[in-house]
């Protein structure tokens, strides 16, 4: 089926999210749509969808219009969607999850299991995807748990498929898997989209590729193109993909963990007897899959976890057991993995947010109050050293796009003495600027002595900072390699593989 | 090692991760308190004489011989047998197991044998009325969790139960009353049920009203309403309008013959037949047809029901007005099935204990009918150690209703798993 888009124009108030698009996408083709975060290429899938009713334009399947009022439409025309963030139901089983919304019912209303429990196994045979009907979704991995969304958009007979940024949540290995699944749906006459904000993934498997920047499409590129002008393209300026860093200078050992245990609420060891250590002006990234212990990992650190066995120390002295503010005071910055959470209250101020945590004596607090005049200077210096784009410093921080909020983060973070540098995550759904930003700020920080370390389940992150690299799976250690190991090592070391070069500590 | 590693799909394994015991001391020591309460009231404090536990109802064909039991001995044996069980719950948490529920189940059965026996030293106790009142007593509380389990399922927090049974009690009294029919007036309460809930339904659903405070509003305004009415109109003229119909007593063959259970579940009002059939209806309407799937779909992930083509919307506001009606129905069960009239407040917070009981059934319907018997036994074991003369304080014993549902709720609230999106209202 053959899919086109002609002049799609969204608005949400005054802004304008997709501007007079135009796309065509042919049956067994895969077309890439590339774009940083909030270019407009998931609102443009959501109007495809039916999710959003476009203003101007029109949608044709085989050169008819179509008129969407909702999902259901887009799902009975053809149209199949592999969401970002799921659109599973965890505590369904698999069978359950692909039969909602078109249920076949037997005698007495009764759900007919069987014939869909058919349908998944002969769906799932024909790609090679194993997969057990009865399972519960929430029991899956990620990577299975996309195996269903695509076995659900099949078995409504899809024609077009959409994946929106599948590849966010996988494993190199899973990657590639999905990589040979995309082929293997193309070769069998599906029109695919491919929306995406990755430069390899997109050379790997695309046919063609239209690239959005700020709702417009802003050009279209040859799968043959280079890593470098598909970046220009998308950001619009020419951009450096790796930062500069000079090799490290290590000094003593500032933080050393040993046989650091988190038990969580279950009763999971969710770490698992950790032993590391970092030095004084090194990077050691924390690689992995997401929820292989990473995020109770730095929780335990920074204090905010409760059942906590083994030790871990800050230049000889303990830190474990000590209150979330002694830990803070000690020298310790973090930066949280949802800075939307964890990190920062939108509806304070840059001003408020730039002090949240020192809230608890002078220079900011005075006799119990604030020290306002204080706090503008501050603040004002602030947004200037880090380049944070508000209005003013009495701006919500919850109107700021997701680069300025994270740099106020930084900001706060880094404007203490520092011993230690914890980032979870701290370029996640950034665009390139502001990555290119942060992690020039944390190459700053090791340069300047600090202890760092950075979690990150982006390979290429993790190339661009670390010096060392220690790879956590199912809530352990499974090696501490150094800094320039190849992908494909890494890769099999987030899968569980032991590597043959495992001790060998850079 | 425990990281059993299951292949599924091409090499993607599950995160399995090895289990650690946290030992958890909060059943031996509920066990010892408990335990130092009986040594306390059996053993210390025993009353002289024998207890007698009466099994049968005199009027049925098959008697049961009446149990007699020395009071004191009773005690002791029973104080004894409680003691051997939190130890052995604490020997358990010690080598790194948990108590089990049946353990539990066992401790609460015998305290209470005990407790019987010692509040009815000298006297004979009913225990086929202290059943048969349990179905009595619960009954409404188990139309109640039924509409909590509906709305809640779908997403949608039901606070407005008691304003629900309010309303259902006082339309069915006078509906009943007006048309000479009891039938009438069931219909009457669902009907009034259902529109206490498209307030709540149009509130939450359509205009995202904080669903707690909308429900709340609501109970205060069923139970203003209905005072006023009941204080202007039907004490005017209860003629007229407050004396329903009642439905009859009716005994199914067979059944009704069954020692014990049989006069205790099979000679019943009709009303009590509708309450087994919706508790039946319910349970397999939501785990094994196409409404319950697309229900329980609303109230985990509504994004995702979207996505599928299933009307978020419509179908929360369709089953919070289902859950109004099965609700209303438990108020019926006041006015046509046991006090025959309506009276001002008459529901007296049992909305509020039917949602306990949906919380403490996990959201399940037959585990919140379990849960709503519960609090129906111990409403009626106050009355029942009212009546035989028991020697604690009649103000501690009306407490006894409402200390089991708190017991209840902080003991098991925080392993029950809420439907994900209960209480939050879906935006686009």
């Amino acid at each position: 089926m053959k899919l086109e888009l002609r002049g799609i124009t969204k608005r949400f108030g005054s802004l304008v999210a997709n501007d007079n698009i135009n796309l065509t996408v042919n049956p067994g083709e895969i077309h890439c749509l590339l774009g940083e975060n909030g270019a407009g290429k998931s609102t443009l899938m959501n109007v495809l969808y039916g999710l959003y009713h476009a203003e101007e334009g029109e949608i044709l399947l085989d050169d008819v219009v179509q008129d969407f009022a909702g999902p259901g439409d887009a799902m009975a025309a053809g149209i199949g969607m592999v969401h970002q963030h799921f659109m599973l139901i965890p505590v369904f089983t698999v069978a359950e999850n692909v039969m909602l919304g078109h249920e076949e019912t037997t005698f007495g209303g009764r759900l007919n299991m069987t014939a869909t429990r058919k349908t998944v196994r002969e769906l799932s045979d024909r790609f090679g995807f194993d997969l057990d009907p009865d399972a519960l979704v929430e029991d899956l991995p990620v990577g299975v748990q996309q195996r269903v969304e695509i076995i659900k958009a099949l078995s409504k007979n899809a024609q077009v498929l959409v994946f929106d940024e599948p590849t966010a949540v996988l494993t190199p290995q899973e990657t590639d898997e999905l990589m040979l699944i995309m082929k293997q749906l193309r070769d069998a006459g599906t029109a695919i989209v491919f929306i995406t904000h990755k430069l390899r993934e997109v050379r790997e498997v695309a046919d063609r590729i239209t690239v959005i920047r700020l709702g417009k499409v802003v050009g279209e590129a040859e799968p043959t193109a280079t890593n470098e002008e598909l970046a220009s393209l998308m950001v619009g300026r020419a951009v450096d993909l790796m930062i500069d860093k000079g090799p490290a200078d290590p000094g003593a050992p500032a933080l050393v963990v040993k046989d650091l245990s988190v038990i969580d609420h279950v009763g999971q060891m969710v770490v698992n007897r950790v032993s590391f250590e970092v030095r004084a002006g090194e990077i050691l990234a924390i690689a992995g899959v997401q929820g292989n212990g990473q995020t109770e990992l730095t929780e335990a650190i920074m204090g905010l976890q409760q059942h906590v066995t083994g030790e871990i120390s800050l230049d000889g002295k303990p830190l474990n057991r000590l209150s979330v503010n002694k830990v803070l005071n000690s020298g310790v910055g973090f930066v949280p993995e949802d800075r939307n959470v964890d990190g920062l209250v939108g509806d304070f101020t840059v001003a408020e947010n730039l002090m949240l945590d020192r809230s608890d004596g002078e220079p900011f607090v005075k006799f119990g109050n604030l020290q306002l005049g204080y706090l503008a200077t501050f603040a004002e210096e602030k947004v200037e050293q880090f380049d944070i784009r508000a209005q003013g410093i009495r701006t919500l921080v919850g109107r700021l796009s997701g680069g300025n909020q994270q740099k106020v983060v930084l900001a706060r973070e880094l404007s203490r003495e520092l011993r230690l540098f914890v980032a979870a995550q701290p370029t996640r759904g950034l665009d390139v600027g502001s990555i290119e930003f942060v992690h020039t700020q944390i190459v700053a920080a090791r340069d300047a002595g600090v202890a760092v370390i950075v979690v990150s389940t982006e390979l290429d992150e993790v190339a661009a900072l670390a010096d060392r690299v220690a790879v956590m799976y199912r809530g352990g250690i499974i090696g501490i390699v150094p800094g320039d190991t190849s992908r494909d090592v890494l890769g099999l070391m987030m899968a569980g593989e032991h590597h043959d070069s495992r001790g060998a500590v850079a | 090692m425990s990281a059993v590693s299951q292949t599924s799909g091409a090499g993607a394994d599950k995160i399995v991760l090895e289990k650690a015991f946290v030992k958890n001391w909060k059943a031996p020591i509920s066990f010892g308190v408990v335990t130092i309460v009986a040594l306390l009231l059996f053993v210390l404090n025993g009353r002289e004489g024998t207890s007698s536990f009466k099994l049968t109802a005199d009027a049925t064909a098959i008697q049961l011989p009446v149990i007699q039991l020395p009071t004191v001995a009773t005690g002791i044996v029973i104080t004894v047998l409680l003691a051997g069980l939190t130890a052995y719950s604490a020997y358990r948490v010690q080598t790194e197991r948990k108590t089990p529920l049946w353990i539990v189940a066992i401790f609460a059965f015998l305290f209470l044998v005990g407790f019987l026996a010692w509040a009815g030293a000298g006297a004979s106790i009913p225990v086929y009325g202290l059943l048969l009142g349990t179905v009595a007593l619960s009954a409404p509380l188990i139309f109640g969790a039924l509409g909590g389990v509906i709305s809640e399922r779908s997403g949608v927090v039901n606070i407005a139960i008691e304003g629900q049974m309010l309303a259902g009690a006082f339309v069915s009294a006078m509906v009943a009353t007006l048309t000479g029919n009891a039938f009438a007036g069931l219909f009457g309460a669902m009907v009034a049920g259902m529109l206490v809930s498209f307030v709540l339904a149009a509130f939450a659903i359509k205009y995202l009203v904080d669903q707690i405070i909308v429900g709340v509003v609501l109970n205060v305004l069923v139970l203003g309403l209905t005072s006023f009415f009941y204080s202007t109109i039907m004490t005017a003229n209860p003629q007229m309008f407050n004396q329903p119909a009642r439905f009859p007593r009716i005994e199914i063959p067979v059944l009704s013959q069954i020692p014990i259970i049989g006069p205790l579940l099979f000679q019943q009002t009709i009303i009590i037949y509708i309450m087994y059939v919706t508790v039946f209806v319910v349970w397999y309407g939501l785990f094994h047809t196409r409404w319950g799937l697309r229900v329980r779909s609303v109230g985990e992930h509504p994004q995702a029901a979207d996505t599928v083509g299933i009307k978020v919307g419509v179908t929360r506001f369709w089953n919070v007005s289902l859950a109004g009606a099965v609700a209303g129905m438990g108020g019926a069960y006041f006015t046509l099935g046991s006090v025959g009239a309506f009276n001002k407040e008459m529901t007296a917070g049992a909305g509020f204990i039917a949602l306990a009981a949906v919380i403490f059934g996990q959201w399940d319907p037959l585990k919140a009918t379990m849960a709503a018997l519960l609090f129906g036994f111990a409403t009626n074991l106050q009355s029942v150690l009212g009546v035989i003369g028991s020697p604690v304080p009649s103000e501690f014993m009306l407490m006894l209703p409402y200390v089991v549902t708190i017991l209840a709720v902080a003991g098991f609230v925080g392993k029950s798993r809420a439907p994900a999106a209960d209480g939050k209202p879906y935006i686009k």
